[in-house]
């Protein structure tokens, strides 16, 4: 029971993660139809930019609280921002030019871009991965129980704690943003009809961007998080993150927000479960099996809609 | 580049645009390269002693905006700034020019006389004799790979991330049939399994997991399939790794490299030099290796085309161009997909046996996602579908990858530390989005329709690619 309780922990702390990413994915989905390919490196980026604004800021674990809260926000802010202008760029140099062309090239063009990010930030800080001192330490004790080889204690960190409750935040202020401002009206109604939300005055390329500047806001953000997390990140982990984050958008029902959020949390807790209960070898494989099995069984996924294919 | 915004139809080539906005145009993108670069490129990390030390490189970012710069008003200048064309859709090709109709013709039988006489040709470079063919049985395969792939993508236009997979599950066929599972059931005493057997072995297995994987998923819209057969590629990959018992994981297997009909090519009684009384050269081996792939790939590259003329082959196309259409027109849409993934993966597993074959050793680091991607790439810039830009394509990219390690001119105007050779797939990448956005139909853009009425008429492929074809 106690196990089951911290690998739950475990399994949302990843999910709020996986969640965030996702929300890129579905959003993007919504409105132009096509997976953003290069939207795990994006996250990557975000992850990368936060980590490198933390080594020149010079903060470590040692510094006080309010130096680390000081320096956090910042390192947010940049690595929101940064992470904006590449989705920004991106949507500008490899999607939007190809509105209108066959089906497979905005898809193609996307599987480069995410080529050339990986390999852009490769070269430019080398492929080693780049570890940190964890600088968000201690944990708190939840549960304790004697067993009959030592105790067996239920913790939360608190990097932990910060992640779940600031994904929560940050999801309320998203669902907000959505449902009640203008910009939440104008993306929906681009979401369900562009020509339609263009003729009555709707700046449809400006949605478009801002929806990929959205999408890039909670990537740099889950990417900052990732890495406080595992306290090491690299060029390479906007890869498999984004495979996952995919694989939440679609079991959450791709073009539903809260359903990525959903996703997100089941595949988390399906990763960390079977690692913790099966084998860690296989955990990949177990997000990848669970993507193909969704795919085939419920291909509208958890909370989306069944797609009706139009001539 | 400029050659290639010619044809460009996107909007920003029929602006024309007043000086303070070109200005206001480039103010924008320095700034938006600037804060591009600042993080990554500005900050270079340091590992020092265990601890991360931060550097950085303010000429670099610098020089590098002023190139985008640069380069933005260049376009502006000569590129944009150009009248708006009326109609960008050429509606007709001009009628039939001779010249490409007998370039056309004879293109085949030169490029394949060009393959044959290679060998021999680059004998007579010193300092090449192996090297050369070494680079050209590189380029051959991979020519193979992309024509496989092409059946899937560029006929069916079933976007595929994972035909990797199948190249391992040929890889792996030879690897463990030679190795492990032969000696295991039947002793060594009859004739081992050599490179012929297991060779339509490894194409039928790699068929069979085409259709298993591509039965349940080929219902599946395009986008969806191409996550999903990438997943699949990753499966295989993570399990090739970790099932050590059966594939000895990360290790790899050291595999006993093709013969000539059991003529091993080694300096030995018995072997390949003895029995013809030659002298013993190691460049039998890549003589023969070439020549292997050469008739691979043209097995390959015959039964495309005959495909294409078959009904099963006119319904890929017909299926790429529009699955509702073809729906509607009574094409069984999940059988016609199933047999392009087979028939695709079973040359990928073709190729895997083979590569497994002339290395002598096969281990899961072979078969990552880049490599499809690198396929994908090849098949994409030959121009989805047209086998002979594959051909272009494969030397221009495989190419161009050696070339990179020759660039020593480049090595003196990179910062140190920086090889050309690192730039290789970040331009394979960029090549792929500039493809999109301006060949979208690749470099050979002119396909010759299978089927015709009375005339043959060259269609367009900028037409073919809007939808009009």
């Amino acid at each position: 029971m106690e196990y089951f309780l911290q690998q739950l922990i475990n399994g949302l702390t990843l999910g709020s993660i996986y969640g965030l990413i996702a929300i890129g994915y579905t959003m993007v989905y919504g409105i132009i139809g096509m997976i953003n390919f290069a939207h795990g490196d994006v996250f990557m980026i975000g992850s990368m930019v936060a980590f490198i604004i933390l080594l020149a800021l010079g903060i470590t674990g040692g510094s006080g609280a309010f130096v680390i809260i000081l320096a956090l926000a910042l390192v947010v802010i940049i690595a929101m921002l940064i992470s904006s202008v590449y989705n920004w760029t991106i949507e500008r140099v490899a999607y939007k030019p190809l509105r209108g062309s066959f089906r497979l090239a905005p898809l193609i063009s996307a599987i480069g871009m995410s080529i050339v990010l990986q390999e852009f930030v490769r070269i430019a800080q080398e492929g080693r991965p780049k570890p940190i001192q964890p600088i968000v330490t201690g944990r708190y004790t939840i549960m304790e129980r004697a067993l009959a080889d030592g105790e067996f204690a239920v913790t939360i960190s608190n990097m932990q704690i910060i992640i779940i409750l600031s994904t929560l935040a940050l999801m309320t202020a998203f669902t907000l943003l959505i449902s009640r401002t203008a910009l939440g009206r104008q993306q929906r109604a681009c979401e369900q009809d562009q020509k339609m939300a263009a003729l009555l005055g709707i700046d449809v390329d400006r949605t478009i961007s801002i929806t990929f500047i959205l999408g890039a806001i909670l990537a740099a953000f889950a990417g900052l998080m990732f890495f406080m997390y595992y306290n090491v990140t690299g060029f390479s982990v906007g890869f498999l993150a984004g495979i996952k984050a995919f694989t939440a958008a679609v079991l959450g029902g791709i073009g539903s927000i809260p359903g990525a959020m959903l996703g997100g949390m089941v595949i988390g807790l399906v990763e960390v479960f079977w690692s913790a209960y099966f084998s860690v070898e296989y955990k990949d494989v177990a997000a990848f099996t669970i993507l193909v099995i969704v795919l085939i069984f419920l291909p509208q996924g958890l909370l989306g809609k069944p797609e009706v294919e139009k001539v | 580049m400029a050659a290639a915004a010619k044809e460009t139809t996107f909007k920003a080539d029929s602006r024309s645009l007043s000086p303070a906005e070109i200005a206001k145009d480039l103010a924008g993108a320095g700034i938006i390269t600037l804060l591009l670069l600042t993080p990554i490129v500005f900050y270079k990390t340091i590992m020092n002693q265990g601890t991360l030390l931060l550097d950085t490189r303010l000429k670099l970012v610098l020089s590098l905006t002023a190139a985008v710069v640069i380069g933005r008003l260049l376009l502006h200048l000569f590129v944009w700034q150009r009248a708006p064309r009326a109609g960008t859709a050429k509606i007709a090709a001009p009628a039939a020019t001779d010249w490409r109709e007998t370039v056309v013709k004879w293109i085949v039988p030169v490029l394949l006389l060009i393959a044959i006489l290679l060998p021999w040709v680059v004998q007579l470079i010193p300092g090449w004799e192996r090297r050369g063919l070494g680079i050209a049985i590189y380029i051959m395969s991979y020519i193979m790979l992309a024509w496989g792939l092409n059946i899937v993508v560029g006929l069916a236009g079933l976007l595929d991330l994972g035909y990797v997979a199948f190249y391992a599950v040929g890889a792996y066929a030879y690897a463990l049939l030679t190795t492990i599972y032969f000696p295991l059931w039947f002793g060594d005493g009859i004739i081992p399994w050599t490179f012929y057997l297991v060779l339509p072995l490894a194409g039928f297995l790699a068929a069979m997991w085409g259709v298993i994987l591509g039965f349940p998923v080929l219902r599946l819209r395009g986008d969806y399939l191409a996550i999903v057969t990438l997943a699949f590629g990753e499966i295989i990959r993570l399990v090739l790794i970790n099932w050590f018992s059966f594939t000895k994981g990360p290790q790899g297997i050291n595999v006993p490299k093709a013969t000539f009909f059991g003529l091993p090519f080694a300096d030995e009684p018995g072997s390949f030099a003895d029995f013809f009384g030659l002298e013993y050269n190691r460049l039998h081996f890549f003589f023969f290796i070439y020549y292997t792939i050469l008739i691979l790939s043209i097995v390959t590259y015959v039964a495309t085309n005959r495909l294409r003329r078959l009904p099963v082959g006119r319904a890929w196309e017909a299926l790429r161009e529009d699955e509702i259409a073809c729906r509607a027109l009574g094409i069984n849409t999940t059988s016609t997909k199933l047999t392009a993934f087979a028939i695709g993966a079973m040359f990928g597993g073709f190729a895997g046996s083979f590569f497994a074959a002339r290395q002598g050793f096969v281990s899961p680091e072979s078969f990552v996602y880049i490599e499809s991607a690198l396929v994908l790439a090849i098949v994409v810039l030959g121009g989805l579908g047209s086998q002979l830009g594959i051909v272009f394509a494969a030397v221009l990219i495989m190419g161009s990858f050696e070339l990179f390690r020759e660039l020593g001119f480049l090595q003196r105007i990179l910062p140190e530390g920086v090889e050309p050779v690192q730039f290789r797939m970040l331009c394979v990448g960029l090549a792929m989005v500039l493809m999109m956005r301006w060949r979208p139909r690749g470099l050979v853009t002119r396909r010759d329709p299978t089927v015709y009425l009375k005339e043959k008429k060259a269609v367009s492929a900028d037409l073919v690619s809007q939808g009009h074809g």
